[in-house]
């Protein structure tokens, strides 16, 4: 296997299997094409973790926790992908927290209402294609 | 600034007392230059670090202490600062500069720092210290009030349960003795834990610092419509105990007995001055310790804040912002006066002087304010009054010989406050004549902040005057809000004032010559109206082909690609869910339902008018029961089903269309309902068909999509049962036909709606109405309510019925065809969704375990239903649990 990715999954990818890296297994999350532009989807990993992947309108993937930390509500898979200054981004439906999709930080507020940094855990995700496996690179 | 390195902190800084007030000093002096110099040590009496007591009451709904903290996580860490917790200092010792704590630990300091703050005062009436009497001041005391309520209200001790005084068995009686503020915030929080409650106030009137007696009056009755029982001109003279020396009831100085299991002392606090007493520091009269406009005490190492301070104006103030204000004013006095190398002379306006106590609050759900000369002490001083008792609303200024305002009392409507408080601190003449101040909404012109004069205050809770916004503007070069924010503090606080903040922010950016932008997001420069345009003219069907075209790149945001998608689904461009357009839809019009708190989302069938068959209702019920469904009467006549998760949602909408329902578009910015009153058809005094009539318009403008959410009602006749004028629009029906309203609005900003039209016929209702929901779509902002729109939009209502009664635009034309293309091409959002297997696919909570329901969601019973379960509750999945685990297709990396 080639190098660990997780964004961006390169463009011209337009087949394949997205995986998400949990501890030291593999799962499996959807088709790539089953993935619309510029929305997301919730998957669990093997441990039972909710976890969030988007596609974005070039293409590229990402993955980050799928629990709101203000809210505590497991909804940003349905939140809407963005950029703001050209950082990609996805707005927490609940209350319109946007999060740095590529190191899941806050760009709203430092931390939540609880004292703890507004951080959300990034996951690795990659493509696998037929033959061989095409990889973001962090 | 030079800083010179020192090997840690040399001198010693004690501060008495951990609450608000000391908690705000320790913020202040930690960005005094040289703060780093000094070894900070704070002496608390309470268990924990310092929380916010002006919200204390919202503890017992549920705000927990921990969301009260005011200590930000890391704070004490990142300064050295040491907190000692449930151990109060016990004596000062100034010869040896020591202060001795509970503990025995002795303590060294070169400056001291008393916020002790202050203690209720319990009248010293036989019996007021028998169980069952408390006071109302920290988080334990509130934790002892609610344990013994739950006792009362589980055991049916109460004496409530055999009066008939009280609402049931086991009900018991609270009493709160002092009608003030915090005495009807205790009255609140009593009612809140199920006690019948009454307040005994000796004053001839509730809240009688803040309120002159015609506000009292209009307050007392507001407050007894809430169910609690007030008494004033009344005394407490003794407290009667039981054989078990528990209170019975509060014996009355009229005689009377009033029965009574829980009392609440509320009558005004003292300054907690004892050890200042006792170290042989000057203490007021009435008790405060006497403090310099620098805060300091006679001693100059020893300095006072907060309550327990008698401030340099000869004044003790009971409010949090003076209590700010002594804070800071000692933090940078302190910081000045004994550092080695004082930088310069401590400057006036950092001196404490007295404050404005002036406030506005909200009892028990009643809006009231006091701001300045609230009583017209003032010699030559006279009154303005509006009074409107139906409506609950009093408002009196006070104005001074010379014309200018000196203060005010406002019940029931406190929404010029912002605008009158600084007016009557300005001291200057006023320019308008001031009923038009007091008039209702819509009867008084607009006043924007621009009339008032530089030195008002804006931001009372950090004392920020319009003038220091103005600058952030000027010299700092601030250009949105949150920079002002940050840049002068103002807005952090209450936020009460952000409204007023961003009006004056956008007026001196405009005066200033600079160009607002008044882009949609960073993504558009455009306004919503332009866009709307450039969609409609060039004939652009999807997002990414306008943000290429006509964007400044990027990926789009949550602000521009809803309002994109609103834009197209107005222009009709297919099913919202379609190809890209299913990408710029919030979640709610993403999954076609609306989400909840925890997740979940709850599901509106569409009921026409609010009329519905027994049919209808049962089948609903019938739904609700078996996917175990929260139900609850939504305010628009329909039937709102909660907790259903995403997977849910195709098989209930299955059996809503199978039974003839249809999407509610409850999710959508969208007409929501016409609400009606049953009309002629049975009313006794309707004069037309008002239900068929919201059925026929909620037919025609049903899942129309807007700038925001549309609502309307059809009133059967002048009595207006079905509040159409409080709707976006409203037809109440005359002899002679229908009134069309328009632009009237509920909630945070209630707004009466404007009279279009009269008497007209139904074709010419319909077609007006057409014409006016066209031209709003076409020209309003992103998210602006019909009643805004009205008032910003130029000409207002009268060029509004120009434009579609008149066509002075010459677009009728074009208005009516797009509304006929729109009522032509409706379809039923769900049925086409569940008609789609392709749509269907995205009703899973996860994508690789179809049919795992969300195991976040969880619900706990109440009242024979479910609600979202708390952090705190184990509750359980609503969907059935899978008999094994989802299966995952997994491999090793």
């Amino acid at each position: 296997m080639t190098e660990m990715l997780t964004r961006p999954v390169a463009a011209e990818v337009v087949t394949g299997t997205v995986e998400i890296l949990d501890g030291r297994s593999w799962t499996r999350v959807c088709a790539y094409e089953q993935l619309t532009p510029g929305r997301g989807v919730a998957a669990l990993s093997a441990e039972g973790a909710q976890v969030a992947i988007f596609r974005d309108r070039s293409g590229a993937l990402y993955a980050v926790d799928n629990r709101d930390p203000f809210s505590g509500a497991y909804v940003l898979s349905r939140g809407i992908v963005g950029s703001r200054d050209g950082v990609p981004t996805v707005a927490s439906p609940m209350y319109k927290h946007v999060f740095d999709l590529r190191d899941g930080r806050c760009l709203d507020e430092r931390t939540t209402p609880d004292g703890r940094p507004a951080v959300l855990r990034v996951w690795t995700v990659r493509v696998v294609q037929k033959h061989g496996t095409a990889e973001g690179a962090r | 600034m030079t800083t010179h390195l020192t090997n840690g902190p040399v001198k010693d800084l004690v501060l008495v007392g951990h609450g608000m007030v000391g908690q705000r000093f320790l913020e202040a002096f930690v960005e005094q230059p040289g703060a780093a110099e000094w070894r900070i040590t704070v002496l608390a009496e309470e268990p924990r670090a310092a929380y916010d007591r002006v919200h204390l009451t919202s503890w017992f709904s549920g705000t927990s202490a921990e969301e009260l903290s005011l200590t930000p996580a890391g704070f004490l860490a990142e300064h050295g600062i040491d907190l000692c917790l449930a151990d109060p200092a016990t004596g000062i010792d100034r010869a040896a500069h020591t202060v001795t704590c509970a503990s025995g630990a002795v303590l060294h300091y070169d400056a001291l720092v008393l916020a002790t703050g202050s203690y209720p005062f319990v009248p010293p009436v036989p019996g007021h210290d028998a169980a069952g009497c408390h006071v109302y001041r920290t988080i334990e005391d509130l934790e002892r009030i609610r344990d013994e309520a739950a006792v009362l209200q589980a055991t049916g001790t109460g004496t409530g349960s055999g009066t008939g005084t009280g609402t049931g068995p086991g009900t018991g009686i609270g009493v709160v003795v002092g009608g003030g503020l915090l005495g009807l915030e205790a009255a609140g929080a009593l009612t809140a834990l199920g006690l019948a409650t009454h307040v005994v106030e000796f004053a001839p009137r509730l809240m009688a610092i803040q309120v002159d007696e015609g506000g009292g009056k209009l307050l007392k009755r507001k407050i007894e419509d809430l169910g609690v029982h007030v008494h004033t001109g009344a005394g407490t003279q003794s407290v009667l105990t039981d054989e078990n020396g528990r209170v019975r009831a509060m014996g009355l100085s009229d005689g009377r007995e009033l029965p009574a299991d829980l009392v609440v002392f509320s009558a005004g606090v003292r300054p907690r001055d004892q050890l200042a007493r006792e170290c042989g520091l000057p203490v007021g009269e009435r008790g405060g310790i006497v403090v310099d406009e620098r805060c300091r005490t006679r001693d100059p190492h020893v300095y006072a804040i907060g309550e327990c301070a008698l401030a340099a104006d000869g004044r003790v103030y009971g409010l949090v912002a003076p209590g700010y204000a002594m804070a800071e004013t000692a933090a940078r006095s302190l910081a000045h006066e004994l550092a080695d190398e004082p930088a310069g002379e401590l400057r006036e306006e950092h001196h404490f002087t007295g404050a404005d106590t002036s406030t506005k609050l909200k009892l028990l759900g009643v809006d009231v304010a006091s701001f300045g000369d609230a009583h017209g002490a003032t010699e030559g001083a006279v009154d303005v009054l509006y009074s409107d008792s139906r409506a609950g609303i009093y408002k009196k200024l006070v104005i001074g010989a010379d014309g200018q305002l000196l203060g005010g009392v406002l019940v029931g409507d406190t929404e010029a406050y912002g605008l009158l408080r600084p007016l009557a601190m300005g001291g200057k003449p006023l320019q308008t004549a001031p009923e038009q101040l007091v008039l209702p909404a819509g009867l008084a012109p607009a006043a924007g902040p621009i009339a008032l004069p530089d030195e008002a205050v804006i931001c009372s809770c950090h004392n920020v005057s319009k003038g220091q916004i103005r600058a952030a503007v000027h010299e700092q070069g601030c250009a949105t809000v949150p920079e002002v924010k940050k840049c002068t503090k103002a807005g952090t606080g209450c936020g009460s004032c952000v409204k007023q903040l961003g009006q004056i922010v956008t007026e001196e950016l405009e005066a200033g010559g600079v160009t607002v932008d008044k882009g949609l997001c960073e993504h558009f420069g455009h306004t919503r109206a332009e866009l709307y345009e450039i969609v409609r003219v060039a004939g652009i069907s999807s997002f990414s082909d306008l943000l290429d075209r006509h964007g400044r790149g990027g990926e789009g945001c949550d602000v521009c690609k809803p309002a994109v998608a609103s834009i197209l689904a107005s222009l009709d461009n297919g099913h919202i869910l379609d190809g890209e357009q299913g990408a710029l839809q919030d979640t709610n019009d993403h999954f076609l339902a609306n989400l909840q708190r925890n997740g979940s989302y709850s599901v509106v069938p569409r009921i026409p008018g609010g009329e519905i068959t027994a049919e209808g209702l049962i089948t609903i019920g019938e739904i609700a029961r078996d996917h175990g469904l929260y139900t609850k009467i939504t305010g628009g006549q329909r039937i709102d089903l909660f907790g259903a998760s995403v997977d849910q949602l195709p098989a209930i909408w299955r059996r809503l269309v199978d039974a003839g329902f249809e999407s509610g578009h409850a999710y959508g910015k969208s007409l929501r309902t016409v609400k009606s009153c049953v009309g002629e058809t049975w009313c006794r005094y309707g004069v037309q068909d008002s239900v068929g009539l919201a059925i026929e318009l909620e037919l025609r403008y049903r899942g129309l999509r807007s700038p925001h959410k549309l609502k309307a009602a059809v009133s059967g006749c002048a009595r207006e049962c079905a509040e159409a004028q409080g709707k976006d629009f409203g037809v109440i029906a005359t002899s002679a036909g229908w009134n069309l309203y328009v632009g009237g609005n509920g909630g945070m900003t209630p707004r009466h709606a404007d009279l279009l039209a009269a008497d007209l016929d139904k074709e010419t209702l319909l077609r007006t109405i057409d014409r006016f929901l066209m031209f709003y779509i076409r020209t309003a902002d992103r998210l602006e309510r019909t009643s805004v729109w009205l008032d910003r939009i130029e000409g207002g209502l009268d060029h509004v019925r120009q434009v579609v009664m008149e066509d002075s635009l010459g677009i009728c034309a074009e208005l009516d065809a797009l509304m006929a293309r729109h009522v032509d091409a409706y379809e039923d959002e769900w049925a086409a969704v569940l008609a789609d297997p392709d749509r269907l696919r995205r009703f899973t909570s996860f994508v690789n375990a179809p049919g795992t329901p969300d195991p976040a969601v969880t619900f706990v019973p109440e009242r024979g239903q479910i609600r979202p379960a708390r952090p705190d509750e184990d509750g359980r999945i609503l969907t059935p649990a899978l008999v094994a685990g989802p299966r995952l297709e997994v491999h090793s990396a």
